[in-house]
């Protein structure tokens, strides 16, 4: 049986300020409920900030599970955040999510997205000091 | 013929968000006890948190039985999700893409079908609903129901 160690934390996915960028990373099983109040976080930070946000990043490298309640959560926040221009990038989807998710038959068109999170910053322009794995820039993907 | 193997067998409850994180977590931890692939785990934990969330938000709650199976040899994993809503008026129009009678993306039924290997539903107008989902760990060669 599953012990209360391997249980999620409910509420609260913190949304970090790096300059312009807005940074999520999610980490293990989301209640339906921090999704739906992150994307609503998500929304205000972006309209309320006092400094311009051009861009979101969603790390998902963490996530195990993309369902089609998260798949939609993913969809609106970059649908949201293009109608408050800003940018949403997915980055770091694991594989058998990805398998999992085009066999749903949620291939999220609307979504941009990298393998990590240094890629997502670059192709939002982001200002980042850290070097790309093979030493050349990769944020540009067709 | 399928036979269930009953020492791992549990009922999880289905009346919370709360209680669909279980349903995975649960679903998850059986697949990888079982031995099931990285992958495969990965679409029969989609595919329950799908029938789950159906179940809680359409059903009005249920839950979902998970028993260890084996056919010919080869392993598996069968979930059982009933409610007792109001049923599926119209199940053709229910399993198609797209169709959403509530908030979520409409791939709900149709997309766990194409996740597991095995499929059904039960449902009557009225009295609730049954989906029943079988994995294998590889597919069985040959016809599922062979003796």
């Amino acid at each position: 049986m599953t012990g209360p160690a391997a249980f999620p934390h409910e509420g609260h996915v913190p949304v970090l300020r790096l300059g312009e960028v807005l940074l999520v990373t999610l980490q293990g099983d989301l209640y339906d409920s921090t999704a739906e109040r992150l994307r609503q976080d998500i929304g205000q930070t972006v309209s309320d900030s006092a400094v311009e946000v051009s861009g979101v990043v969603i790390d998902l490298s963490g996530v195990e599970v993309v369902d089609s309640f998260m798949g939609r959560v993913l969809s609106d926040v970059a649908a949201m955040t293009r109608l408050l221009a800003a940018q949403t990038v997915v980055a770091g989807m694991r594989p058998a999510v990805a398998i999992t998710l085009v066999e749903l038959g949620l291939t999220l068109p609307g979504l941009r997205t990298a393998l990590t999170t240094e890629d997502a910053l670059r192709l939002l322009g982001a200002e980042v000091s850290v070097p790309s794995r093979d030493g050349r820039p990769r944020g540009e993907r067709p | 013929m399928t036979h269930s193997t009953g020492d791992v067998s549990a009922c999880l409850p289905i009346h919370s968000d709360l209680d669909l994180v279980r349903v995975r977590q649960h679903v998850r931890q059986m697949t990888a006890r079982l031995g099931f692939g990285l992958v495969e785990q990965t679409k029969l934990v989609t595919a329950a948190s799908e029938l789950a969330r159906n179940a809680l938000v359409h059903g009005g709650g249920g839950q979902m039985e998970c028993t260890a199976v084996t056919s010919g040899g080869v392993r598996g994993l069968r979930l059982v999700f009933s409610d007792q809503g109001p049923g599926i008026v119209d199940l053709d129009q229910a399993m198609s893409d797209g169709y959403t009678s509530g908030e979520g993306l409409g791939m709900g039924l149709g997309g766990a079908r194409r996740l597991v290997h095995d499929f059904s539903v039960d449902t009557r107008r009225g009295s609730g609903t049954t989906v029943t989902v079988t994995s294998w760990i590889s597919r069985p060669p040959g016809p599922r129901e062979a003796p």
